[in-house]
């Protein structure tokens, strides 16, 4: 089935110079294995294509049922340097909620 | 020892809501009052303000929020700890104690920190062989080293809990890092050694969670924010830590907002690069060993939290002067708004060349479409209206100056229907960017002093 993260995950975004990172939090523990599965460094790498210049990297935290992904080179240069409205990818969380995902699982919401 | 005590959170950035501080004190029982100021930007901004008159250099607004807030929390016992100092802690001190003689307050111990501002002592260090390269570029200082505003190291808890245990009522630090102003009252009460490393990471945890004041309580809460009761009287979040560094995630009753473990797992997820390495001046908190719970409404218990011994280093924290920036936007209205608009930016961007300006930099967004969420903006259809926003960047002033004169033009000669110039022409604003480094702890001291009134 296909659905889109935001069924089943929250975020939170915010930066570090011209990285960014966005959390992303499994609304049921249920739903972490799928974060784990489906949302790898590759697919967060081709999703912000055209946003993130630099290299994705991601890390886990299985206490919380969260990952978390640093966006290298995604602000423009960050700081009082970068010339975009969202120059601290404040709402770089909710664009990842945007991702449409295949799943082989089935889920019911 | 208190079996509990009640680190409160007053501000989450310089120009944060005014009356959260005021709230924390007087709606419950608090026993610390917290509050950060200072961004990456903020110590450059300070710098340039002490430049201009040396009695400056700190958060302005800390001043008057002590009239207001030092006779009842004298009455109530409440000490409070700031970053706000800037890089003129000495000069804030000195207001707050006149503002204490004023208001009738004798005996008030307010203590400094100092010590951070390493920027007189720059060329000693470079020159003694400290590299302070670029910790993310690899660059080395020789790039940036003329254009170098300000120089500040963070320091964390240990010099403020040096300032509680001297008597201080108040604690004004200049670059303190966001966590140790929550983690020193923890330490200084329950008496935490600076090698328990558990303890210092679970108090480090809880700063993490303090420091952006109501995004831990239901402000910008992305999982379900219709649910988040009475955001105009937003509660800020309090921390109860007991001795053994568990710690209750909390806000006074009655007031609004949410603690929950949904509102606490976002802060957490804040601003944080690798979860099991998040590193202070105090110790290395280990993010994947944070367990939390929900005890009652609005009550999340933090437990379990393993830390790790901390680095030889202190972050070093430079700003430098990197060209100039300005920004314009034209409103665009019905029909075939998003066309116009676009049709506009060409019509810009070729008046530009023609005046053969050279930007680093012009980067053109869509306010309506895509300028959040870029090439993964959906079909935007027929829209109302749509804001067509320029922003420019070069070395040279005055090439900026002259893009901002060339915006307004656009709505005589340029596509019709556009509005939205009334704040006049862009003015060019100056870049600081941001050079972080490190030093080894062993090259810098922090220097604590406390003086009554």
């Amino acid at each position: 089935m296909r659905i889109r993260l935001i069924q089943i995950a929250h975020a939170r975004s915010g930066d570090k110079g011209d990285t960014a990172n966005v959390g992303v939090i499994a609304r049921k523990p249920e739903y972490y294995p799928i974060l784990l599965k489906y949302l790898t460094e590759e697919r967060v790498q081709q999703h912000f294509r055209g946003i993130t210049l630099g290299r994705v990297e991601r890390f886990t935290l299985p206490n919380l049922c969260a990952v978390n992904f640093l966006l290298r080179n995604s602000l423009g240069g960050g700081g009082t340097k970068s010339l975009k409205n969202d120059a601290q990818g404040k709402t770089l969380g909710a664009a990842m909620l945007r991702m449409e995902i295949d799943i082989e699982e089935k889920l019911s919401f | 020892m208190k079996p509990i005590i009640r680190v409160a959170s007053g501000q989450g950035f310089w120009g944060d809501l005014l009356t959260a501080p005021y709230d924390q004190i007087s709606r419950g029982p608090v026993d610390y009052l917290v509050m950060d100021y200072l961004a990456e930007v903020t110590m450059s901004i300070m710098q340039k303000q002490r430049r201009k008159d040396p009695k400056l250099g700190y958060a302005k607004d800390f001043v008057p929020l002590m009239r207001r807030l030092l006779p009842l929390a004298v009455e109530k016992g409440v000490r409070i700890i700031t970053n706000g100092g800037g890089v003129n802690p000495v000069g804030c001190r000195d207001a707050v104690l006149s503002v204490a003689r004023e208001l009738g307050i004798p005996g008030l111990k307010v203590g400094v920190v100092l010590g951070d501002d390493i920027l007189p002592r720059l060329d000693e260090l470079v020159s003694g062989g400290v590299r302070l390269d670029n910790m993310e570029s690899g660059e080395s200082i020789d790039v940036v080293r003329g254009r170098i505003v300000s120089a500040n190291v963070y320091f964390g808890a240990w010099p403020i809990v040096e300032a509680l245990r001297q008597g201080a009522h108040i604690v004004i630090t200049g670059r303190t890092t966001d966590t140790g102003l929550t983690l020193a009252p923890m330490a200084y009460e329950f008496g935490w050694a600076e090698n328990d490393w558990d303890k210092l990471a679970a108090g480090t945890v809880a700063g993490h969670i303090l420091e952006c004041g109501g995004q831990a309580t239901g402000g910008n809460f992305s999982a379900d924010w219709r649910s988040v009761p009475d955001l105009a009287h937003i509660g800020f979040p309090i921390a109860e830590a007991a001795p053994n560094a568990e710690i209750v995630i909390t806000k006074h009753e009655g007031s609004g907002g949410l603690v929950s473990v949904e509102t606490v797992k976002e802060q957490l997820l804040y601003e944080i690069g690798d979860p099991a390495m998040y590193i202070t001046p105090d110790c290395i908190a280990d993010f994947t060993t944070i367990n939390l719970e929900s005890v009652a409404p609005n009550r999340v218990k933090l437990f379990g939290v393993k830390g790790k011994q901390a680095t030889e280093s202190f972050k070093v924290s430079m700003s430098y002067t990197d060209g100039f920036t300005a920004v314009g936007t034209l409103t665009y209205a019905w029909p075939d708004a998003l066309e116009k608009a676009r049709a506009a930016d060409m019509i810009l961007r070729e008046r530009l060349r023609d005046l053969g300006l050279n930007f680093e930099e012009v980067r053109t967004e869509f306010l309506g479409y895509d300028s959040c969420h870029g090439p993964l903006a959906a079909d935007p259809g027929d829209l109302n209206e749509v804001v067509l926003r320029v922003g420019v960047r070069s070395p040279n002033s005055l090439a900026v100056e002259r893009f901002g004169m060339e915006l307004a033009p656009l709505i005589l000669t340029g596509p019709p229907g556009v509005t939205g110039f009334a704040g006049g022409r862009p003015k060019p604003s100056e870049v600081i960017s941001y050079w972080p480094a490190l030093i080894p702890k062993s090259l810098v001291q922090p220097n604590v002093s406390v003086e009554v009134s």
